[in-house]
């Protein structure tokens, strides 16, 4: 880093500082407004201070929910939301793993058109593909449910691709020595393969968690029942209200708590993510 | 304890091109055997092949008299010894020794009676709970060893262990890996492209080129008889000196007739001298560099006569260049007009192509 001095380190820490304050702000206002009396906020008159309905309105937004539009109190909401962003983490990991070792360490026919075929599906995103995968997961009776939030965002091309570059770094002396140590292809997998891939792992949990956490159209569509929705949905539900007025500390405390899941993945794992990032341990 | 025998063993790989190209090796019971060769001489392959790490497509391989061509290399009772090591990174020192024999259904007090003796002998017993990152290369390549010796198996392989070590180490590790082998008495094959390393661990040196044997023997044998200009370059640092020959010079100074040939003189066989020994050589040269190593001093001369020498052997000099080494570090001035000679009995004759040794 070079040393900067007085006067351009000011105007750079400045500069951070208004960035910080742009970031955080609508953070700042929403965590205050979640403490405001509701009348308060619909005349236009919220304070920028914190008000002292916090914990009031919290309780009710957990435990209870909204009094109108969806009455699924939010607690629940972020269990759904949990589950299936932890179904998508871990069942695409645990896919992409077994894919990519097939592909780096077996000779099988049609290897590489199989890799192919996996690679351009790269280009087919779930939005892109909505209709029939909508169609499919109706027709195997998977709407409401967590498999059916879950399973269609699994299959996972670039983390295969992550997966397989990694293995393909792995010197081929490992795996040879591991055959004369006698461990079988599954041995090699659990006892070297996987323990290598620890940080990798770590740093794509980060990446899915966040992406199944932030999900919102394909909930969208496959949930009707208030008890399966996810919190993104909940919060849109919230807002459109069509003869009553829109409970803005719910919706503001809502909001405070659907980030928080990220951001406590993302503190607790920030270590792992960085080194999974830029250093391989080998 | 095994003897370990191929027999026209070859290797053609699916696009064609042939690694192996027929090779016959016997090694004894516990004979430490070395495989030399220039980089893609296929001294690897062969070695891969011995493991089971590359399958066979022709010939066999018997290990202690059982045919291993179709056998895993778990189940070969081998052992082998990678260049860049191939230890687990993410488990400790012993867990890298015990893994082999804990797969193999080991019970775990002998697995651990088993590294702790081999951790002993190798002195990693302190560094038995580090990760190999932990460790120097040094060290590394001990517990290599180590893992190899705690399965006790039949034949250790070795494949350039030493090449990643610096110069220091590499000699300090040979000395251990040739008393370690002694001490077991374990078969051993051992690859390498360092004829140093080659000559001092073996006790079978198979010289190969191309895929194919050049010579087998004893190491001395070798140095003193190499059976074609490849060996007789390859092995001996620096290389054999060798010079293409008319057939009347032949005739009029070794008194053989061979036809067209090629003469071959180690650097170390030259004596400075005005006298043409009886049955010898004598060669004047002009002194174009010197290096002085301390216990001895190398001199790099040109022929004043046009003549050509035939390139056919890596590490070879340029055509016309002559190395003679002389003990010492008394050496001519660069330009100085020299004859250098060499007996009889220091004369090595090739026929033209290179491929067969004359005996005079």
């Amino acid at each position: 880093m070079v040393e900067e001095e007085g006067f351009r380190r000011y105007v750079a820490h400045i500069i951070l500082w208004i960035g910080i304050a742009i970031v955080a702000f609508p953070v700042y206002i929403a965590i205050v407004a979640s403490s405001q009396d509701n009348a308060l906020i619909a005349n236009g008159q919220m304070s920028l201070l914190p008000g002292g309905h916090f914990f009031e309105t919290y309780y009710q937004t957990i435990f209870v929910g909204t009094s109108g539009s969806t009455r699924e109190p939010v607690g629940n909401m972020m269990l759904n939301s949990l589950v299936m962003a932890l179904l998508i983490a871990v069942g695409k990991i645990a896919i992409s793993i077994i894919s990519a070792y097939a592909i780096v360490y077996f000779r099988f026919p049609f290897r590489m058109p199989i890799f192919w075929i996996i690679f351009i599906t790269l280009m087919l995103p779930v939005e892109v593909r909505i209709y029939p995968t909508y169609k499919i997961v109706a027709d195997l009776h998977m709407l409401d449910s967590y498999a059916g939030l879950s399973l269609p965002l699994i299959a996972s091309a670039t983390a295969t691709l992550l997966f397989r570059q990694f293995f393909m770094t792995v010197p081929d002396e490992l795996l040879e020595a591991s055959r004369i140590d006698g461990a079988g292809p599954f041995r090699f997998f659990w006892d070297t393969l996987l323990p290598l891939s620890r940080t990798n792992m770590a740093a794509l949990f980060v990446i899915l968690f966040i992406l199944g956490w932030n999900q919102y159209l394909w909930p969208l569509l496959i949930t009707t029942r208030d008890d399966m929705q996810t919190i993104q949905i909940g919060i849109r539900k919230m807002i459109t209200t069509t003869d009553a007025l829109t409970e803005w500390p719910v919706v503001m405390a809502t909001a405070v708590l659907a980030m928080l899941p990220p951001v406590f993945v993302v503190v607790v794992m920030q270590k792992l993510f960085v080194r999974g990032l830029v250093e391989t341990e080998k | 304890m095994a003897n370990v025998t191929l027999r026209n063993v070859r290797k053609t790989y699916p696009g064609g091109f042939e690694a192996i190209k027929g090779v016959d090796v016997d090694v004894g019971d516990g004979q430490f055997c070395v495989l030399v060769g220039p980089s893609g001489c296929g001294k690897s392959t062969l070695l891969r092949m011995v493991a089971g790490l590359e399958t066979i497509t022709g010939g066999e391989i018997d290990i202690g008299g059982r045919i291993v061509n179709q056998i895993e290399p778990a189940d070969r009772d081998i052992a082998m010894v990678f260049q860049n090591y191939a230890l687990y990174p993410h488990m400790s020192v012993f867990n890298n020794m015990a893994y082999g024999l804990r797969n193999r259904g080991m019970k775990e007090d002998e697995v651990k009676s088993r590294v702790d003796e081999a951790a002993r002998v190798l002195e990693l017993t302190s560094m038995l709970e580090r990760k190999p990152r932990q460790l120097s290369g040094g060290q590394r390549q001990r517990v290599a060893m180590g893992r190899a010796i705690v399965r006790q198996p039949k034949v250790f392989l070795f494949d350039e262990p030493l090449s990643n070590l610096d110069a220091k180490l590499r000699i300090a590790m040979r000395v251990e890996i040739r008393k370690l082998q002694r001490r077991l008495n374990t078969t051993s094959i051992y690859v390498t492209h360092d004829q140093l390393e080659a000559m001092t661990l073996a006790d079978i040196l198979v010289v190969m080129n191309g895929g194919q044997v050049e010579q087998v023997g004893n190491p001395l044998a070798i140095y003193e008889k190499p059976a074609t200009t490849f060996v007789a370059s390859f092995i001996g640092a620096p290389p054999m000196n060798l010079m293409s020959t008319r057939p009347d010079e032949i005739k009029s100074q070794l008194g053989t007739s061979a036809g067209e040939a090629i003469l071959g003189i180690r650097p170390e066989d030259f004596v400075i001298t005005d006298q043409t020994p009886a049955g010898g050589v004598a060669l004047p040269l002009t002194v174009e560099a010197i290096e002085r190593v301390g216990a001895e001093t190398f001199i790099y001369g040109s022929r004043e006569q046009e003549e050509q020498r035939i390139a056919a052997t890596p590490g070879e000099l340029p055509p016309g260049e002559i190395i003679v080494r002389i003990p010492g570090t008394e050496a001519p001035a660069i330009g100085a007009k020299i004859r250098v000679a060499a007996v009889r009995a220091k004369l090595h004759l090739f026929s033209a192509d290179g491929r067969t040794r004359i005996e005079a």
